[in-house]
């Protein structure tokens, strides 16, 4: 276990080294951040000042080479565009988005649960339906959108719900309803199946044969059975609400992590950039590693490999 | 499930309940504005953009006051100055004035914060400004002399958006801190300045005598609000009193509401279309030829553009500069939409059969297709490259775009000199380094003689417009909307005055 554990931080190292650099040489291509910081009536001289101050003049490969030796002695830059220490401002904007995405997450389990079991009991009745009408309505809609009908809706109509900002739990409901209907399909898909594939088994023919009452077939036999995938798949889809943030939170006007690294990214701003992707990319990372050793509690099998 | 959507709502409703919903808000006299862009620092010097330009009005004050109307020029922490030569102006300075932590605004501030400024070292947002400053002598605490590098015109223009900033505070907290927690002598106090908001209170304190004055309403919320349907919503919703930048069709569409209002006003920016008349893009360039430029000039439908596209009040314009500007004539080669001559002028340049060529744009994408389909009407084949703003002007610094759909705001300089100098007169965004233009755009920019230097602009101009070495397309107002039992002045040049903000 202990070599698995260290191969799979291994390859995670591997895939933020690429990350990082991926992320660096498209922001450094699709735009300037000299012009950018200088302002519009502040003239090429100034721009090429800034450019020599900050050391952007030199080859990319070289750049990239300053940021990354940085960051293995834990440094990871200042904002150019905020003027203050890259950690500071994740640090500050961090609990934001982590709150977001594990309200949307329960959310997300909370409705999904329930849903994908009522449409294994039955496949192809009507609650299955239903169910799996509602997981592809969920896939096909564009987030922004479903989060503007949230807002005419609750913001508007009703006016039960802050539309914008982020200074009460109140600000977090909307938001996380969308970021909640974006996780929940796959999360359905994987109960229902899941469900589908427990039920017909023999062992709950057997528990039924003992004469057990059916919702202990189904939750206690059954539904165990089912978490194991559901786990997996509900911390990669945590990984993408912190990506599915981007929109939401500037949609919503939360000043989390997703609307710090679009700003950053429209302001080619890329120590701010990198250390967002980073970040979330680490999460993705450990999420996944801790979904392994939580399917090694639920499921015995796993432990005994 | 349905039932989870009830419980859902029910519990919404009641986390509102809890938290009652931050109303707008004549009540508690708290003004909400909303803005799509974030301040990254509360520190005039080091805040970019149009609400850089609002922060330095609202926190500070600079030593004089441009009418955002009138664009008269009118007394502020200096209460008259005279130029002593060319290159030195001398300002006394009103006695009194108490920065938001009570100490007293003197001339070793002023020296502080200009010399600031001047810095290249300091790395401050929009250079220009202060970098025309040499040094400052304090005559005494209440009277000082600026040295300019060289002859100046335009160092009112530039003092006007210089703030003055407490030396001792600035020095003590550092230049973080002070990004965090500002200190001016400003109409409004900065209260909170991290998180979502902004918050300002009045300075009870605030002067009187100035070109500003102290604020009716006692708080004002600059609230970020990143996308703008949200903040159409805010704004209908009555949880945001005022926006701007709210484009046509949402505008349009609010108007019709019951409790709000909508205006639209002119900005100092303007549209236009550079070309490459010098070949700096390729030396066999069809643009070189002078009937080329005309006919792209031609083919080019300004006032279709101009109140379809931009909307509202924009009209077309002719000069290479913002009308509103000092030496801006109108009175320049105009070039009427006329695909008819537009042809025959290609034809004429031999180019019957028209070319491809690159276009480069960054602003609007309808605007842009409606110029491409000007250009192909003629045989002109015109490949749209769309690309980020700073990668459009590095790439033209570099010599690689032939057109450019390009605007400028002159950085809220109301003088020609704000504008020509960045586009001609070997400046490296100059793409037609036409002699006469420079001599004549240098000179203007040189001599502190306001009648020659408007003769001056005329003639650069003048050639200008008569090479074609630019189309000049339209101006570029914004709208303005907001609460209808809000009353607030309308800007000429986007600087709100929020202190003379009132409810009805």
């Amino acid at each position: 276990m202990r070599t698995f554990i260290a191969r799979r931080l291994g390859v995670s190292l591997l895939v933020l080294l690429t990350i990082s650099t991926l992320s660096f040489v498209l922001l450094k291509a699709s735009g300037d951040l000299a012009i950018s910081l200088a302002g519009e009536g502040s003239g090429a001289d100034y721009v090429a000042f800034l450019r020599k101050t900050y050391g952007w003049d030199r080859p990319i490969l070289v750049q990239y080479a300053d940021w990354l030796w940085r960051l293995l002695r834990g440094d990871l830059g200042t904002s150019f565009y905020y003027g203050s220490p890259v950690l500071e401002i994740i640090a500050e904007r961090l609990p934001v988005t982590l709150k977001l995405g594990a309200f949307a997450i329960f959310m997300a389990l909370g409705v999904a649960f329930p849903l994908g079991s009522l449409a294994a009991l039955r496949p192809d009745g009507w609650m299955d339906r239903v169910a799996m009408f509602i997981a592809m309505v969920g896939q096909a809609t564009p987030i922004f959108w479903f989060s503007f009908v949230l807002i005419l809706i609750l913001g508007l109509n009703l006016a039960v719900l802050p539309i914008s900002g982020g200074g009460t739990t109140a600000h977090f409901v909307m938001p996380s309803i969308a970021l909640a209907f974006y996780a929940m399909p796959a999360i359905i898909r994987i109960v229902r199946g899941g469900m589908i594939e427990a039920l017909a088994s023999d062992y709950i023919r057997t528990a039924r044969a003992k004469g057990l009452r059916p919702w202990a077939v189904i939750v206690r036999h059954a539904l165990r059975n089912t978490l194991v995938p559901v786990v997996a798949i509900a911390s990669v889809q945590f990984g993408f609400l912190l990506g599915g943030s981007v929109v939401v939170e500037t949609i919503f006007a939360l000043h989390g992590i997703g609307y710090l690294t679009w700003e950053a990214i429209s302001q080619n701003d890329y120590p701010v950039v990198q250390a967002s992707v980073l970040v979330v990319s680490a999460f993705y990372v450990v999420l996944t590693l801790l979904a392994d050793l939580l399917n090694m509690l639920i499921d015995p099998r796993i432990r005994h490999d | 499930m349905f039932s989870h959507i009830r419980n859902g709502l029910a519990l919404a409703a009641g986390l509102a309940l809890l938290s009652p919903l931050a109303q707008a808000s004549k009540a508690d006299d708290t003004l909400v504005a909303a803005f799509q862009a974030q301040l990254p620092s509360l520190d005039r010097y080091h805040a970019p953009g149009r609400e850089g330009f609002l922060l330095g009005l609202l926190a500070y004050d600079a030593l004089l006051y441009r009418d955002p109307n009138t664009l008269e020029v009118k007394p502020l922490l200096a209460t008259a100055w005279r130029q002593i030569n060319p290159t030195v102006w001398e300002f006394d300075l009103r006695k009194g004035v108490k920065f938001h932590d009570g100490v007293e605004m003197t001339a070793e501030d002023v020296k502080f914060s200009l010399e600031y400024a001047a810095d290249e070292k300091n790395r401050v947002f929009n250079r220009m400004t202060g970098g025309w400053i040499k040094s400052v002598d304090v005559i005494n605490p209440y009277k000082v002399r600026i040295n300019a590098e060289a002859v100046t015109p335009l160092a009112i223009e530039y003092l006007i958006q210089l703030p003055i900033i407490p030396k001792a505070y600035r020095e003590k907290v550092g230049l973080e801190a002070f990004g965090q927690r500002p200190v001016g002598t400003g109409p409004y106090k900065v209260a909170k300045g991290k998180g979502n908001e902004i918050v300002f209170t009045r300075n009870d304190e605030y002067f009187e005598g100035g070109g500003k004055s102290k604020p009716k309403i006692k708080t004002l919320i600059y609230r970020n609000i990143p996308d703008v349907n949200t903040q159409v919503a805010e704004l209908i919703s009555g949880g945001v009193d005022w926006a701007y930048y709210i484009p046509n069709d949402q505008a349009a569409r609010i108007e019709r509401m019951p409790n709000i209002t909508v205006k639209n006003a002119e900005t100092f920016r303007i549209g236009f279309i550079t070309l490459d008349a010098a070949g700096l893009s390729d030396p066999n360039s069809p643009l070189k030829n002078v009937k080329v430029r005309q006919a792209i000039a031609y083919a080019i439908d300004r006032q279709a553009i101009a109140s379809k596209l931009v909307g509202g009040s924009s009209k077309p314009v002719n000069a290479a500069c913002t009308p509103s500007q000092f030496g801006c004539t109108q009175n320049v080669t105009t070039y009427k939409y006329d695909p008819a001559k537009a042809k025959a002028l290609m034809a004429e340049a031999g180019y019957k059969d028209g070319f491809s060529i690159d276009v480069y744009g960054y602003r609007s994408r309808p605007v842009a297709e409606a110029i491409i389909g000007n250009l192909n009407a003629i045989g002109i084949h015109a490949n749209l490259r769309w690309q980020q703003y700073s990668a459009v002007i590095q790439q033209r610094r570099d010599h690689k775009t032939p057109i450019v759909i390009d605007d400028y705001g002159s950085a809220g300089v109301a003088d020609a000199g704000g504008i020509l100098p960045f586009f001609f007169a070997e400046s490296p965004d100059d793409q037609s380094r036409d002699p006469i233009v420079t001599e004549a755009v240098q000179k203007a920019g040189s001599i502190a003689d306001q009648a020659q230097r408007k003769v001056l602009y005329a003639k650069a101009l003048n050639r200008i417009a008569e090479q074609a070495y630019w189309v000049p397309l339209f101006t570029m107002p914004v709208n303005y909307v907001f609460a209808k039992n809000l009353s607030i002045p309308i800007p000429g040049d986007e600087n709100v005055e929020f202190w003379r903000a009132e409810w009805k």
